[in-house]
């Protein structure tokens, strides 16, 4: 009765904001990095990249300012946790209602206004969801098949290890933290610029927190964040759909399955963690944790 | 904590200072509490519109404050509470689940009136107000109804809650009566506001079939879905121009400008009294945005004497005959609904397949 196709469809768009943040989140834990603004980091991008879409008429470049601006927004937290040493999570959550509150003041403008329409890419859909497909091997390749994601792990793992091979710890961690901003400035753009075609004060409407919470999912792996991303966006999708062809489902139970599938996939981890031979924990080792080289 | 305490006490004895040297002249003060961002183009920004009206209407005799994004919950007796100490004597509460936190408050300052939009308990102190929201949906569920071309009309529903239940049932029946196969869609979002969702849930309703949107959520999502697929919808809360002439078709806004300047006259003049307050189109409260071209000239015309006829208590959307959706009596020929119908309507009518999420 529903077309398994269509809902696929709709997941995909969905599915695409939490995607990319997620994405650049799984690279800054890797790097050892707990960055809880995420969502200021979307909301920034989504504002931007809606501010040069509608002044230049070009949806692309605002997708390349808004990824600047995230890139830009993260800086600040990168200043906090990387050069004065303060508490990550502490700064995330500063990072997250700074990047709330800095768009509603700089967003007035901005009200009321459209954004240009953006041309479908190769099967009608669009051009960002292609590019978030693509990020996922991407990212993959380059944290698992490169010299610089092995160095980038081995931050995250251990950063006294690292820092003993003489990596420098700061730098690497600064360049994933403005990755993780760029990726989640474009996930904002796409619902600004691609979704709702208008910027609205809060449109983000907690997408970042999601975005964390599917990193967890993935157990810090790319395709298990593209997993993640399907299924958090799917359930979306599938209880409105149900709802729309009058499938009577107990629309609460269906909102809640990912997040209940996140806590059983932390529980498999830690089991595994607790029972298997091989100590390989999904979280890496050093997340969360500032490095300072003479303590 | 302390320092807080310390501030707050400070600046009441101050005020208590204050005020007796110079009540003459002071302004009156009129607090504000709103439930979201003032720039979320929609509730929000239309409620802080009808401040600015009753700025702009009594100049210097008043003055206006107000707290945006207040939680509903404890959160919103402390910001009552700061602007009761503030000075403001009327202070207006715009968002349903700051009802408890009202009385509460309002307990505490007799002095203090307080008026609570949506809510349902008053005081001596604390008067309530609503506008008739479903008034408008019967005139666009009448467009809607004939705009459609796959009988299949999609409605994007918040809660489901007797206000959002209103509206549902009064735009089927108004479509229904132009379009007799017409077809009645619903989807929960579980959320005032919330763009992506919105979004997907008008994009479920499309992939359904649907081609005419109506929401009672704030963002103007749908209405970029609806611009995709070639549908049309309309405009909530506030006009939504930017998607004139289509896909946004009509609109209805929420004008709470006559509310708000009759209400702080009153307090001006000292005739202000408790009440319920729930006025409509007539009372300009309730306001049909500008129907586009996008619409033929004669469904216009239709819709807009609908609009006339409610306006001027002629017609009232729901008038029997009338069946709730399980088949039972609701309302007999020529018989209209009592307001304490309305006011807890938790069924859909007769004709409407979907069910209410318990």
């Amino acid at each position: 009765m529903i077309d398994p196709l269509s809902i696929f469809l709709l997941l995909l768009s969905a599915s695409t904001p939490i995607l990319f943040a997620a994405l650049g989140e799984l690279v800054a834990e890797r790097a050892g990095i707990l960055n809880l603004g995420v969502e200021g980091m979307m909301i920034a991008g989504a504002l931007a990249g809606f501010a040069a879409a509608y002044a230049t008429g070009n949806p692309f470049l605002g997708f390349a300012v808004a990824a600047l601006a995230g890139a830009a927004i993260s800086l600040l937290y990168t200043l906090l946790t990387q050069v004065f040493l303060a508490n990550q999570v502490a700064s995330g959550l500063a990072l997250t209602l700074f990047g709330l509150g800095l768009a509603a003041m700089f967003g007035k403008p901005f009200e009321g206004v459209k954004a240009p329409p953006m041309p479908d890419g190769p099967f009608g859909i669009n051009w960002i969801v292609w590019l978030g497909l693509l990020m996922v091997p991407v990212i993959w390749w380059f944290l698992n098949r490169t010299r610089r994601g092995l160095i980038l792990r081995a931050v995250g793992e251990n950063h006294e290890a690292a820092h003993a091979l003489g990596y420098d710890v700061h730098l690497t961690r600064t360049a994933a933290i403005a990755f993780g901003g760029a990726m989640a400035g474009v996930g904002g753009a796409f619902i600004s610029i691609a979704t709702v075609l208008q910027w609205t004060e809060g449109m983000t409407a907690g997408a970042g927190w999601i975005a964390l919470a599917i990193v967890v999912f993935s157990s810090w792996t790319a395709f298990g964040v593209l997993a993640g991303a399907w299924l958090f966006g799917g359930v979306t999708v599938l209880q409105l759909r149900l709802q729309a062809a009058e499938v009577d489902v107990p629309v609460q139970l269906l909102s809640m399955a990912p997040y209940l599938a996140t806590i059983i996939v932390l529980v498999l981890i830690s089991a595994r963690q607790t029972y298997s031979r091989k100590a390989g924990g999904a979280a890496p080792g050093s997340l969360g944790n500032n490095f300072h080289a003479l303590r | 904590m302390q320092r807080r305490t310390l501030l707050a006490s400070a600046s009441a004895i101050l005020m208590a200072l204050a005020v007796p040297a110079m009540a003459q002249d002071e302004p009156l003060k009129v607090g504000f509490i709103y439930v979201g961002p003032v720039g979320d183009g929609g509730w929000t920004y239309q409620h802080d519109l009808a401040r600015q009206a009753v700025e702009a209407e009594y100049g210097d005799k008043v003055e206006t404050t107000f707290i945006e994004s207040v939680p509903e919950g404890a959160d919103a007796e402390r910001a009552l509470t700061q602007l009761a100490l503030a000075g403001n004597k009327l202070i207006f509460a715009t968002s349903f689940g700051f009802m408890d936190p009202v009385m509460n408050v309002a307990a505490k300052f007799p002095d203090v009136k307080f008026e609570h939009a949506t809510g349902y308990k008053t005081a001596p102190n604390v008067a309530t107000y609503d506008a008739r929201f479903y008034e408008g949906r019967a005139v666009i569920g009448t467009i809607a109804g004939h705009m459609t071309e796959s009988n299949k009309i999609g409605y994007i529903g918040s809660f489901p809650i007797p206000e959002v239940i209103q509206g549902i049932n009064s735009s089927f029946i108004h479509a229904k009566k132009v379009n007799p196969d017409v077809e009645m869609k619903v989807v929960w979002a579980y959320s005032w506001f919330d763009p992506a969702k919105e979004a997907d849930a008008a994009a479920a309703l499309l992939a359904e079939g649907v081609d005419v949107i109506l929401q009672h959520t704030d963002s103007t999502a749908p209405l970029a879905k609806a611009q995709e697929a070639g549908a049309i919808g309309f405009g909530q809360a506030s006009d939504m121009a930017a998607f004139k002439p289509s896909p946004r078709v009509a609109s209805i806004i929420d004008e709470w400008s006559p509310y708000y300047i009759k209400r702080v006259g009153a307090m001006l003049d000292g005739t202000w009294e408790t009440g319920s307050s729930w006025a409509g189109i007539g009372d300009g409260e309730v306001v049909i945005g500008e129907i586009t071209d996008a619409v033929p000239a004669e469904v216009k015309a239709e819709a807009e004497a609908l609009r006339d006829k409610i306006g001027a208590g002629e017609y009232h959307p729901f008038t029997g005959p009338l069946n709730k959706a399980d088949g039972s009596e609701w309302l007999a020929e020529g018989e209209t609904a009592p307001d304490s119908d309305l006011q807890g309507m938790n069924f859909f009518v007769e004709g409407i397949t979907a069910q209410i999420p318990q």
